[in-house]
């Protein structure tokens, strides 16, 4: 494809006649970039799986606001907070398994929520686009709240990253030495919860944890400061939902799983440098 | 003058009781070093000093001059932070937030302290370097120069060789007892490693589930506890 061909697509994609897609590229570009900044926090601190049993939480609250004609956004961040405290509880008492609970309640919202819509609007093409994504996920209203809360989000993290990172790295010293950490906690799972309800429209309830989690692991193949990290993760994240979002549009398939694949190569590309350089594959090479 | 002091004190977790009976006090300067078996509640009166426990009964005094986010603390390591992708400088910084209070920045004055406790430690060419792909014993230099940055009062340290060569035990022994003496700093560690730990502290606490032992070096040497601990037997 050559340059001219490339802008004119762009130039498509864009046009005023398909502003859902300026609209899903604002809104996905501000989340990828939450998602990712929180990723690398969320799989550091071992707490990757409940980006997971969010979203699937997310897809019930979003399935019963549906089936009552309700604001999809309004009735489901509440819920998904709630959830997002609440499984931050479970994982912290020692009576209760965390993994378990978080796939009890990720199974158990998901079933609910289809439940509800097979009995009300039927299992229609939103349960679908729900599940996996959609460039349409977002409409106009939606805009008006994702960006402003998006950008909250980004103010936050920056606001306190180096609370973010202390506890992070070590939530005993952090404690310690007198912060406190159940707070700052519950505010990157006040934020992960936010960011999952944003994204998943766009991502689909199924997909939107591979937004956190592929971008972290993927700088961490190869940077080896937290600083370079953060910012890798992000610009990864930014790259590959731009590139899939182009994907989709080409090849007319869902959105999030188009993403998704990109940060898969990614992950791979990443992976193959990080391998020759441990083995020392180059050295080898000058020395013989 | 008294930093900490127990009196009666009992730690439990979910009705067990962990240890009980403390009574002691730590006056500021000491080297403490809290020994005793696997199991025997050093780890959890460690954690009751630093106030993430509170007793079950009797009480623990902290002096009005040492504030909770004063006290420098090296835990032991987790298996998520071996592999975590910071550098040592950043991880050290870190060391200062609790200086920083809800201020979202460090300052000048921070990064400076880091930098001297860097120098101090002898780490400051590791700086820039990457914590997973430090030895063992470079990592524990790192999260002392990191507790240190924390605090000019006490430092508490966990089982702080556990897992080093006998000789980065020996130099790891070596900087704490200088940061003991040239900074006035008090020490209170936790270890396994009785005979060494011999040459260093000042004052022993014994622990198995309660009190055995608590004084002066020179006096635990000739007690019946102390011959039998040093002498390698276990204490009925």
């Amino acid at each position: 494809m050559g340059v001219t061909t490339l802008f004119d697509l762009l130039k498509e994609m864009f046009s005023p006649e398909f502003i859902f897609m300026r609209r899903a590229v604002l809104v996905g570009v501000l989340v990828s970039l939450c998602a990712s900044l929180l990723g690398v926090n969320l799989v550091l601190k071992r707490y990757s799986m409940i980006g997971d049993g969010l979203s699937h939480v997310g897809f019930g609250a979003l399935a019963i606001a549906t089936s009552f004609h309700w604001s999809p956004l309004y009735v489901s961040i509440p819920v998904v907070v709630l959830a997002a405290f609440g499984l931050l509880r479970i994982s912290e008492s020692s009576k209760i398994k965390g993994d378990a609970a978080i796939a009890l309640i990720s199974t158990g919202s998901l079933a609910v929520g289809v439940m509800v819509m097979s009995k009300t609007v039927g299992m229609n093409t939103d349960v679908c686009n729900f599940m996996f994504g959609s460039i349409l996920g977002i409409a106009k209203g939606d805009v008006y709240l994702s960006v402003p809360l998006s950008i909250i989000v980004l103010v936050m993290y920056v606001l306190f990253y180096n609370k973010i990172f202390a506890i992070t790295f070590d939530e005993n010293f952090a404690k310690a030495t007198g912060t406190n950490v159940t707070a700052y906690n519950m505010l990157i799972a006040f934020l992960t919860a936010i960011t999952i309800v944003l994204g998943m429209r766009i991502m689909g309830a199924l997909l939107i944890s591979s937004l956190i989690i592929f971008p972290a692991l993927t700088s961490m193949r190869l940077c080896k400061n937290f600083k370079a990290v953060t910012i890798c993760s992000a610009v990864i994240s930014v790259f590959c939902f731009f590139i899939g979002m182009v994907i989709s549009y080409i090849a007319a398939t869902p959105t999030g799983a188009s993403i998704v694949g990109v940060n898969i190569i990614m992950f791979g590309i990443f992976s193959l440098i990080s391998h020759i350089k441990d083995k020392g594959f180059f050295k080898v090479k000058e020395a013989v | 003058m008294d930093l900490i002091s127990c009196t009666d004190a009992t730690f439990s977790y979910e009705g067990n009781v962990a240890v009980q009976n403390l009574n002691f006090t730590i006056q500021s300067g000491d080297y403490l070093c809290i020994v005793g078996e696997n199991g025997s509640g050093k780890s959890t009166l460690i954690r009751g000093l630093l106030r993430l426990k509170t007793p079950s009964g009797g009480k623990v005094t902290v002096a009005p001059s040492l504030k909770p986010n004063e006290v420098g603390y090296l835990p032991q390591q987790t298996q998520a932070q071996r592999d975590f992708p910071s550098s040592v400088y950043e991880t050290v910084l870190s060391g200062r937030l609790s200086a920083r209070g809800l201020l979202p920045f460090y300052t000048k004055g921070d990064k400076k302290i880091v930098l001297e406790n860097l120098e101090r430690l002898k780490i400051y060419d590791l700086k820039d370097k990457c914590y997973r792909e430090l030895s063992g014993g470079q990592q524990q230099r790192v999260l002392l120069c990191r507790a240190l940055c924390a605090t000019k009062k006490a430092l508490l340290l966990d089982e702080p060789v556990t897992g080093l060569d006998p000789k980065v035990t020996i130099e790891l022994y070596e900087t704490i007892q200088e940061i003991n003496k040239t900074m006035g700093i008090t020490i209170i560690m936790v270890s396994h490693d009785i005979k060494s730990i011999m040459d260093y502290a000042t004052h022993i606490l014994h622990l198995k589930n309660k009190q055995l032992f608590f004084g002066a070096k020179a006096d635990y040497e000739n007690s019946k506890v102390g011959k039998m601990f040093l002498g390698g037997d276990d204490v009925v």
